[in-house]
């Protein structure tokens, strides 16, 4: 990395030197991207150094899918194991960062004055969102690159529509980012912790991801079904294991959260 | 709307309510621009809800807020890049390294300062890579006035700068304030400290119970108004002393063995006094002559009960 010393930043030419720093007013906003990028790199940056982070959406999954995916620890249904596993843990990979890393990242940020103080930087609030969304989407493409590389090693070979896959992991991301920023900017930074992990656990439990829904009785599946997370694997399983293209039913029910999610967060969102 | 060319800062009647309680009770200001403007007062006086309301954080309940001419909501996409804001504590996260966050600022603005130069100056240099909450308070705080001016501001807001600070830190951010004064920014603090109200201020304003109860520049705050004082055994006859001093003079012990003598402090009066405490035997030591503190006039004007 560049030292900070040798970094340019179009400054005048007396104030390169020790002590020589020219502190007359010129003011300036930089461009709206230029800013949002900026931002999106330094979320990226220490995202990416942070080990619980890593933990929750990299490690967690990546455990998951070889754990159950090697083992016969829990029945998985017919066909290959790693066929049911692997929607289910990118469905847990989108959640997990959507969901709550978002929720717990900006919960603590809105807890120490950061939120606050970013807004009185030139950067828009709907800058620092869109660079937040950036983040988001950055990890996941990181996310999925990891998890089906260790799925095609251990005999992955998807079907499927890619239009349909994106178009679930883009409703799945906005609807968990918008209970992600719900829980963010409503609870204290602590509630959200305890809350944004608790759902996690939960979810992750009964959402249809390590092991089917299809042998519970038919009243519990049915409301499961209609969790986002359950949404999500079952939809990306009728894409990747089951060649479906669009799969009406969990398209519909992650619109449905996501548009209550983004209403709820726009409308509740407190900024400190 | 305020021209171009007024204040940096126009408050009028600023009422803010927080339920029940008035916060600001209808505070009018003005802070020149180029100039240090400090406010000065008790805890709870509503000095950090005035400037957050300058700031575009919160909105009055009622009166007129004009931040270099224009309404700090309203306008707030045009102020964000032209006004620093340095908070009481904390803004940054706690993981990100202080040149790190520092960069980042500085990449929102067209022609920043150099961050690596800046760190240098307020002593940081060292710290560069360290994340925010391995750094000391006074580390914290000098960062957080780091990202304040780093865009160039034309105004700049000081939320107690130097609470906590040691005295090296101290003097850097003062050298720095007085620097960015010099180059023509518009600077309001606030502080609890007189002596950095004294040493930085064109223009203090006392604010106690959401209202402005003094302003003026140190001198004119202190007034051209002396004291005398002395210390000396206890118990000497004060009404005895007052008879020989010309009307409108006032003495006290307090505590005991300390005296003060207050009025038109004179050649004859410092005669008359001296001339007093030998008629009757008396050694005086730590004779002095003073002028008020600005530390006085608050006192007197914020009273001495202490505060939450």
């Amino acid at each position: 990395m560049t030292p900070a010393h040798e970094t340019a930043h179009g400054t005048s030419r007396e104030s390169t030197g020790h002590g020589a720093l020219d502190l007359a007013p010129a003011p300036g906003a930089a461009p709206v991207p230029r800013m949002v990028l900026a931002q999106t790199g330094y979320e990226l940056r220490t995202l990416l150094r942070n080990g619980e982070q890593l933990l929750l959406t990299l490690i967690i999954p990546v455990v998951l899918l070889t754990l159950f995916g090697a083992t016969s620890l829990l029945d998985l249904g017919p066909g290959p194991r790693v066929d049911f596993l692997t929607p289910g843990i990118l469905a847990l990979a989108v959640m997990s960062t959507a969901f709550t890393g978002q929720a717990i990242g900006t919960g603590f940020e809105r807890r120490y004055g950061v939120l606050k103080r970013l807004g009185a930087t030139p950067l828009p609030r709907s800058g620092l969102i869109a660079a937040k969304t950036l983040t988001v989407v950055a990890v996941e493409v990181l996310q999925a690159a990891v998890i089906c590389s260790v799925a095609a090693a251990m005999g992955w070979r998807p079907h499927g529509d890619p239009l349909s896959v994106l178009a679930l992991v883009l409703l799945g991301t906005a609807a968990f980012s918008g209970f992600g920023l719900l829980m963010a900017g409503t609870l204290r930074a602590e509630a959200t912790l305890a809350a944004a992990n608790l759902v996690y656990i939960l979810l992750l439990a009964v959402g249809g991801v390590v092991f089917p829904l299809d042998d519970l009785p038919a009243g519990i599946r049915d409301a499961l079904q209609l969790l986002p997370i359950s949404a999500l694997a079952e939809g990306l399983r009728d894409v990747l294991r089951d060649g479906a293209a669009l799969p009406g039913g969990p398209l519909l029910v992650l619109a449905v959260w996501t548009a209550a999610g983004l209403a709820l967060a726009a409308r509740f969102f407190r900024w400190e | 709307m305020a021209s171009p060319q007024g204040d940096a800062l126009e408050l009028d009647g600023l009422v803010k309510r927080y339920g029940r309680t008035v916060a600001v009770d209808g505070l009018s200001l003005r802070a020149a621009r180029g100039a240090v403007t400090a406010l000065l007062g008790p805890n709870g006086a509503g000095k950090t809800t005035t400037i957050e309301i300058c700031e575009g954080f919160r909105r009055a309940d009622a009166g007129t807020v004009h931040v270099l001419g224009l309404d700090p909501v309203a306008d707030a996409r045009a102020l964000k890049p032209r006004v620093g804001v340095m908070p009481q504590s904390g803004g940054v996260p706690g993981t990100a390294r202080a040149g790190e966050f520092l960069r980042l600022v500085a990449s929102f603005h067209t022609r920043p300062l150099d961050p690596g130069a800046l760190l240098d100056r307020l002593g940081l240099a060292a710290h560069a890579r360290t994340p925010f909450r391995r750094l000391s308070g006074g580390q914290q705080q000098r960062l957080s006035l780091a990202v304040a001016v780093v865009g160039r501001p034309e105004l700049v807001f000081l939320d107690e700068p130097t609470t906590g600070l040691d005295p090296q830190a101290r003097h850097a951010t003062w050298e720095l304030v007085e620097g960015l004064r010099a180059a023509g920014v518009s600077i309001v603090l606030t502080t609890h400290h007189m002596e950095e109200a004294e040493r930085l201020a064109d223009h203090v304003v006392i604010v106690d119970h959401g209202r402005v109860v003094a302003e003026g520049s140190p001198a004119e705050l202190t007034g051209a108004e002396r004291q005398l004082r002395f210390r000396a055994r206890p118990g000497l006859g004060l009404e005895e002393l007052l008879a020989a001093l010309p009307p409108g003079t006032a003495a006290k012990e307090s505590p005991a063995g300390h005296y003060l003598i207050e009025g038109e402090v004179s050649p004859e009066l410092l005669a008359t006094v001296t001339a007093w405490c030998a008629s009757h035997g008396v050694m005086t030591e730590d004779l002095r002559i003073e002028r008020r503190t600005l530390e006085d006039v608050f006192l007197e004007l914020t009273g001495r009960e202490l505060r939450s």
